[in-house]
């Protein structure tokens, strides 16, 4: 059982394999009550049919009307719970592979530095690359590897706070895997997705990916130092993107020549000013 | 293939509320605008629930169209994109009313399976 989050808290069964000594193998399913309480929607049941031709079986028909994601979003709540509770502005970078998101970041915190108290979550498939690029700015990282899986969930995140000092955190950025698909699901409790899309990659990525960049409220434009090279229409794209999710923050910027990135640190100080508003509130 | 942790979420979701009865049928409900390929959740079904409760059960999908409403006209209107614009105004300010749906909706169990 997991003490941090209660993620295998819920008082459900599991089934369970043994192998005996004498190399028998029989699986059996048990239950586990942790005595913890949870928002759980609990089902209907309408009495009960016998199935004609198996008097054997007896089946009960239960009204669910759960989410499929309510675990997932259950933990999310926590974690957004938690950065309520210490103050922290907290984004969620998602893109597709090579967009320029560790370059953002690595710009980002330079250029923060001494002015926010910045941590980093990095999730990727394999490889810690991206951790010791972002750990040489001397910020926090704490690099999740996802294996085979193509998202991070609220699940893995909520582990990897513990290796943080909240109280000591401004800002957290989760730099998720790049995949404009997958992430697009799985809220992680952040205050915001943004979106990362650089201009190499084609203006109609709002079209093609429309599930991300609706879910996704920001919105940057990378590598506009690129423009004069790469046949991209910003104003094609940009309408695009408003097509899918009309009220997006957009910001056009360069993580290499610096373009544009100071209008990306106000809104950032502006989220900060905010969270810290509602910490004092609260 | 983020439809392998959604077919996860199923089993979890099943697994709750059976407890510990086995699962003849599982109802579910996929909006069209949920982002989630229905034939990949079929896929990875029988492959997660394998060893579980849910081994064997039939998997019903019930596919719920997309709809919106213009937040500038107020029209209602099937959506099946994100990025549709409203066949009255044509603006793109459009909220959503259903179609993002991922739910289980019901279980069939079998009662003679109760364990505690």
């Amino acid at each position: 059982m997991c003490i941090t989050c209660g993620c295998e808290t819920t008082g459900h069964e599991h089934g369970h394999q043994h192998r005996h000594d004498d190399g028998t193998v029989h699986s059996h399913v048990h239950s586990h009550e942790h005595g913890h309480v949870h928002g759980d929607e609990h089902g209907h049941e309408h009495g009960h049919e016998h199935e004609q031709g198996d008097a054997s079986v007896s089946r009960a028909r239960m009204t669910v009307e759960t989410d499929i994601l309510a675990r997932n979003d259950r933990l999310a709540a926590a974690n957004r719970a938690i950065f309520a509770q210490h103050g922290i502005f907290v984004l969620n970078l998602v893109s597709s592979p090579g967009s320029g998101k560790t370059t953002l970041l690595e710009r980002t915190l330079k250029d923060l530095a001494g002015r926010f108290r910045c941590a980093v979550i990095e999730g990727d498939q394999q490889t810690d690359n991206d951790a010791v690029r972002i750990a040489a700015t001397g910020v926090p990282v704490r690099q999740i590897n996802t294996g085979t899986g193509c998202h991070l969930d609220a699940h893995m995140v909520r582990h990897a706070l513990d290796h943080f000092d909240l109280h000591q955190l401004d800002i957290l950025l989760i730099e998720n895997v790049g995949n404009l698909v997958c992430p697009a699901s799985f809220d992680l409790g952040e205050h915001h997705k943004a979106v990362v899309l650089s201009v190499t990659e084609g203006e109609d990525k709002p079209l093609k990916y429309p599930q991300m960049f609706h879910a996704a409220d920001v919105m940057l434009l990378n590598k506009v130092d690129l423009l004069p090279h790469v046949e991209f229409s910003v104003e094609r794209c940009l309408e695009m993107a408003r097509r899918v999710r009309p009220d997006a923050t957009i910001f056009e910027v360069s993580a290499r020549s610096g373009a544009g990135m100071d209008a990306w640190y106000a809104w950032l100080a502006a989220g900060v000013a905010g969270t810290r508003n509602a910490v004092k509130k609260g | 293939m983020h439809e392998l942790a959604i077919t996860q979420g199923i089993v979890d979701v099943c697994q709750e509320h059976a407890r510990g009865r086995r699962v003849l049928e599982v109802v579910l409900e996929i909006g069209e605008l949920a982002g989630v390929v229905p034939e990949s959740v079929e896929f990875c079904f029988s492959a997660v629930t394998s060893g579980t409760l849910l081994e064997g059960a039939r998997l019903v999908i019930q596919r719920i169209p997309g709809r919106g409403r213009c937040v500038d006209c107020r029209a209602e209107f099937g959506r099946s994109t994100y990025f549709d614009p409203c066949p009255e105004c044509g603006g793109y300010q459009v909220e959503v009313l259903a179609g993002e749906e991922l739910r289980v909706k019901e279980l069939d169990l079998d009662e003679e399976e109760v364990r505690s």
